[in-house]
């Protein structure tokens, strides 16, 4: 996971010299090898946010409809956002408290149990090791979702035994979501944890350390950017589910915000638009903002993903 | 992230060396951790005692013995670090897998949910009537443990006791409170007084106690919680010639091993239990001709869609790093974040924002950009298939586009230079020498971009639920359905849901993604890594 490409953040030192180089160019020139480029980039960009504006101003429209929202930006208020907390109907706070719950619940435990059996391969030889990290890949070829009806029917059958962390039960989900906790995520701590020199196990070994001081009190902390990144996908991934939460959940005050916002928008389009738009935007505005200010690392991990 | 082989490394722990006895904290919080399994696994053993699910119960202790033996044995250091994820990969990854491939072997569904005592009971007692004449019993509504029940004085002053589940059977004299001829209480049991029969009155009505094991000697059932009546079934289930008859016309249903009673005449009865059904599900395709031809549709659908969409957000982004790409231009930067915003924004709320913009009556589309029209643009089947694929791009081309800038950037200035010294203009640079090493570089991400939008259930069922329906087929099958959006709507949204077909048709899909992934790996040597 090599930060070191960074498309965004290499623009600063090379606008110094092309000063120097071009200090004015004819508008034909410009137009011809410059001025289409800029055109692109403005279409692009109209494209690209068009929705999300689209949607900003939706919210802010106090008419309640669709129709009302097409003229973007007329009028501005934040009675969508007062109404999209007052209707027990809808219960968007408690919608978006269970999100937070299972993302962070998720992400947390696909951490902890991916760092555990990353440290395992990493770090311990014993039988079946290669074999069980060639089926760890494997087994992700299925992915849950094409499982869904099993993990309905295995849900509903422990409902009969614990009803609290059977159907309808954020415990239960969350334990579905932790099935996916070894897999990719635990190669790419795999990859993360031998870049440690095992050096340094040794000489805590050597001071009298046990391994599992030696995994909570060293690697773990010389590992945590790893963590980070694992934790940051785990989170996004659960909070974006919609199938098999779709299927679990059925009770209005159990929903995740995808499941939620999804039956609320699709029952009625045009009246529930406007409020499902201010849920939206709160929703979103945690998510861009980490993402803007991370944006340099998750692009840098991206290219280096994809140029290793 | 090359690193060296962690084989050539002399990490293993010699086994012994560092055995000093674990700090006493350590050792309270592993027996604490390790009591809390114990403790929620001996409550599931019970709760499977009394469900008399006996192979269950005993994988639960199985397991619960071997996690025992993991963490209380010195040595087994690996399985320590290794359990705990392994327990949820064995039950929510590894077991669901093994589970949908024997329901695809079976006819489990709708009137298919059971086994086949249970059909026949509940057939027995979902067509009771009053036996005309017979004696009352007093009864008086009590709660126990096993729920709902009814205390019964009969006729010839024997007081009985039972549940829907338990039989009427006799209770010590001893433990009864009698008021004149009618036993009011019983020990173990809450007598539910008026006020909670009032507001129960539903779940009592329905209420049925059978007078014996054998169902067909029929029910107590009571209207009022004070006079209960002998109903009997209308169905006569004969063992010995496993037959059901309905005595009101007399018919006989069979059982021909298709997991349902069947008349001479084909009719069928609606509850029917599970049974293996070997590849019938697989088969039914070919015997639905419309359905396996709007199979086959689905599946080309779901190849063009999968195909289209990385390719499409492949170029698109391609053709706009290589476009912003010049560092004369100002504001570069400007473009690049509003660019990639899509891909900030939670995909989840994405679909749902387009669907206000598509929307064909009040939509921003139809209304702004095209002055009222009324283009279907998610009703429609070719204006459909093209709404969600833009809609996916537009999701998909900031990943593209920055995946693309990052390749470029890596690729050495100097080939660029050396060909161009060669006499290669700009044109065959970029066709000779950038994009073959582009695509090689990018290879695995567009086959693992292609994996996930072959499964992209997300951006088709919020944005047209699989629609337009296609005309003339009789299963709910759209013309933007993807094969993973079938498996959901088959199992959850179709009239009678039919598990074994969704998951046959999950099976597919397996075997369709593990093949493309499995050629396309071969070729990408990405488990060379491995040591």
């Amino acid at each position: 996971m090599s930060i070191d490409i960074d498309p965004i953040a290499t623009d600063e030192p090379e606008q110094a010299p092309r000063k120097v180089v071009q200090p004015k160019m004819s508008f034909r020139k410009w137009a011809r090898e410059l001025g289409w480029r800029h055109l692109i980039g403005i279409a692009v960009v109209i494209f690209a946010t068009f929705p999300i504006i689209y949607v900003l101003s939706a919210s802010l429209n106090p008419t309640g409809t669709l129709t009302g929202s097409n003229e973007l930006f007329r009028n501005l208020s934040f009675e969508n956002y007062v109404d999209l907390f007052s209707d027990p109907r809808r219960p968007y706070a408690a919608w978006f408290m269970n999100t937070m719950i299972v993302g962070i619940a998720t992400s947390v435990g696909t951490v902890f149990l991916g760092a555990l059996a990353a440290y395992a391969f990493s770090r311990m030889r014993f039988t079946g090791r290669r074999v069980g990290l060639l089926s760890l890949i494997l087994v992700q070829m299925f992915p849950q979702l094409l499982a869904v009806v099993a993990i309905y029917l295995l849900m509903r059958g422990i409902s009969d035994i614990f009803p609290f962390i059977g159907l309808d039960s954020l415990i239960g989900l969350i334990m579905v979501y932790l099935g996916g906790a070894l897999g990719v995520n635990t190669y790419l701590m795999y990859g993360f944890f031998n870049t440690i020199p095992a050096s340094i196990d040794e000489a805590a070994k050597i001071d009298g350390a046990g391994h599992a001081r030696i995994f909570f009190t060293i690697i773990l902390r010389l590992v945590a950017p790893i963590l980070a990144v694992v934790g940051l996908l785990s989170f996004i991934g659960t909070t974006s589910e919609f199938v098999i939460s779709s299927t679990l959940l059925t009770s209005p005050d159990k929903l995740t915000l995808a499941v939620g916002l999804f039956r609320y928008v699709s029952e009625e389009t045009n009246s529930n638009y406007p409020i499902f738009a201010a849920g939206a935007v709160i929703a979103a505005i945690p998510v861009m903002a980490l993402f803007l200010y991370l944006q340099k690392y998750i692009v840098g991990g991206l290219t280096a993903g994809a140029v290793k | 992230m090359t690193t060296t082989s962690a084989a050539e490394r002399p990490t293993a722990p010699k086994r012994g060396i560092h055995h000093q006895p674990p700090s006493m904290k350590v050792l309270v919080v592993k027996i604490l951790l390790l009591a809390i399994v114990d403790a929620v696994a001996v409550f599931a053993m019970t709760a499977l005692f009394f469900q008399r699910d006996w192979l269950v119960l005993t994988i639960v202790a199985l397991a619960t013995l071997l996690v025992n033996v993991i963490y209380l044995n010195p040595g087994m250091l690996p399985a320590k670090y290794l359990t705990p994820g392994l327990i949820f990969l064995a039950l929510f990854q590894v077991f669901v897998i093994g589970y949908s491939m024997y329901i695809a072997f079976t006819n489990y569904g709708d009137g298919h949910n059971s086994t086949k005592d249970d059909a026949v009971a509940a057939l027995i007692s979902q067509n009771t009537v009053r036996v005309e004449g017979s004696p009352a019993y007093r009864v008086q509504v009590v709660e126990g443990l096993p729920g709902l029940g009814l205390l019964a004085t009969a006729p010839d002053g024997r007081v009985l006791v039972g549940t829907a589940e338990q039989p009427l059977e006799p209770v010590d004299p001893g433990a009864v409170t009698m008021d004149g001829q009618r036993a009011t209480a019983v020990d173990g049991w809450t007598t539910l007084q008026l006020q909670d029969v009032l507001q129960r009155q539903q779940e009592i009505a329905s209420l049925q106690v059978p007078l014996s094991d054998d169902l067909n000697d029929g029910f107590l059932r009571t209207t009022d919680a004070t006079n209960g009546y002998v109903f009997q079934s209308t169905y006569v289930f004969d063992e010995d010639a496993d037959t059901m008859t309905d005595t009101v016309s007399g018919t006989v249903y069979r059982d021909l091993g298709e997991g349902q009673f069947q008349s001479d005449d084909g009719q069928v009865l609606g509850t029917g239990w599970q049974v293996g059904v070997g590849f019938e599900n697989f088969l039914y395709p070919f015997q639905n001709q419309k359905f396996g031809e709007a199979l086959i549709w689905v599946t080309i659908w779901t190849f063009a869609f999968a195909v289209l969409s990385v390719g499409l957000s492949f170029f698109l982004g391609l053709f706009l790093a290589l476009t912003l790409n010049d560092p004369r231009m100002r504001s570069r930067k400007v473009y690049r974040v509003l660019s990639i915003l899509p891909y900030a924004f939670p995909s989840f709320l994405s679909a749902l924002v387009w669907l206000g913009l598509f929307n064909t009556e009040f939509g921003f589309f139809n209304e702004v950009l095209f002055g009222s029209a009324d283009i279907p643009w998610l009703t429609e089947p070719w204006l459909g298939k093209f709404s969600v694929l833009l809609v996916n791009i537009w999701l998909g081309f900031p990943y593209m586009f920055l995946v693309c800038m990052g390749a470029l950037q890596s690729i050495p200035e100097e080939l660029t230079e050396a060909a161009t010294v060669d006499g290669a203009n700009g044109f065959q640079v970029f066709g000779r020498i950038k994009f073959p090493l582009l695509l090689v570089s990018t290879a695995p991400l567009l086959i693992s971009s292609f994996a996930f939008n072959f499964n992209n259930f997300n951006i088709i069922y919020m944005l047209t639920r699989g629609g337009p329906r296609m005309a003339g087929v009789d299963e709910n099958v759209g013309h933007t359905d993807l094969l993973i959006t079938l498996v959901y709507k088959t199992a959850f949204e179709a009239g009678t849901r039919d598990y074994g077909l969704a998951s046959a048709l999950a099976i597919i899909i397996f075997i369709i993604v593990a093949a493309v992934s499995a050629i396309s790996f071969r070729q990408t040597k990405a488990l060379e890594d491995l040591n």
